[in-house]
């Protein structure tokens, strides 16, 4: 009889080779979970949303239903998540909120939208944001 | 100062927008020149209520310590939450 005992130990030496190397390339995976929607991120570029003083989305130009929505859901998900952080923070929803417009309107890129302090619609140039004088 | 624009369902008032109300009661005049001063008017009370929608502003204030101590803790939320950012 012919030992098959030694070829098959290869395969499995080869499977705890290439087990880390799966791992490093499915780890990333997640991050693709966090890609803002398509739908979101097409208008936002196109400055048809932008991000607004109180930490939320806002239009700029009146959106189609399907964009309304999308949203619209985003900012109920946001709404929840300052909530709940602002509870842990001991702050209120708004002051959360207002701290997170500042930082988001501070990320915001150049030729994207964001509101001013006066309620008007800029676009993002390569310089800072014009922004509430209380923002970090 | 942050101004913010609230729309107060004031249930009541809505109702009435736009419509006119008017309350009329005998005129009694007590003296000379109450009689004087009467004189002329109907003696009815007229509001009209305005046909935009009662808007009350509210001026909410949020002190500047107060971003600068949520700051990071809101910095990590929107990193955490990328998707909705």
């Amino acid at each position: 009889m012919v030992h098959h005992a030694r070829p098959t130990r290869l395969p499995i030496r080869t499977a705890l080779w290439l087990a880390p190397v799966a791992l490093m390339l499915v780890a990333p995976l997640p991050s693709f979970a966090q890609a803002r929607d398509p739908v979101y991120a097409a208008a936002r570029s196109a400055g048809q949303v932008g991000e607004k003083v109180d930490g939320y989305l806002g239009f700029v130009t009146p959106p189609a239903p399907d964009l309304r929505k999308t949203i619209e859901d985003i900012n109920i998900k946001r709404r929840a998540v300052y909530a709940d952080k602002a509870k842990g923070a001991g702050a209120t929803i708004e002051e959360y909120a207002l701290t997170s417009g500042c930082l988001l309107i501070s990320h915001t890129t150049p030729g994207e939208r964001y509101q001013a302090p006066d309620g008007s619609w800029q676009t993002r140039g390569a310089g800072m944001p014009i922004r509430d004088p209380r923002c970090p | 100062m942050t101004t913010t624009r609230v729309n107060v369902p004031v249930a009541y008032l809505a109702n009435l927008r736009g419509s006119v109300m008017s309350r009329c009661r005998p005129v009694v005049a007590k003296s000379a020149v109450g009689i004087a001063l009467v004189m002329g008017s109907s003696g009815c009370i007229t509001v009209k209520t305005p046909e935009k929608p009662i808007v009350i502003e509210l001026n909410i204030n949020i002190k500047t310590e107060v971003l600068y101590r949520l700051a990071s803790d809101a910095n990590q939320t929107i990193d955490k939450n990328a998707e909705i950012f």
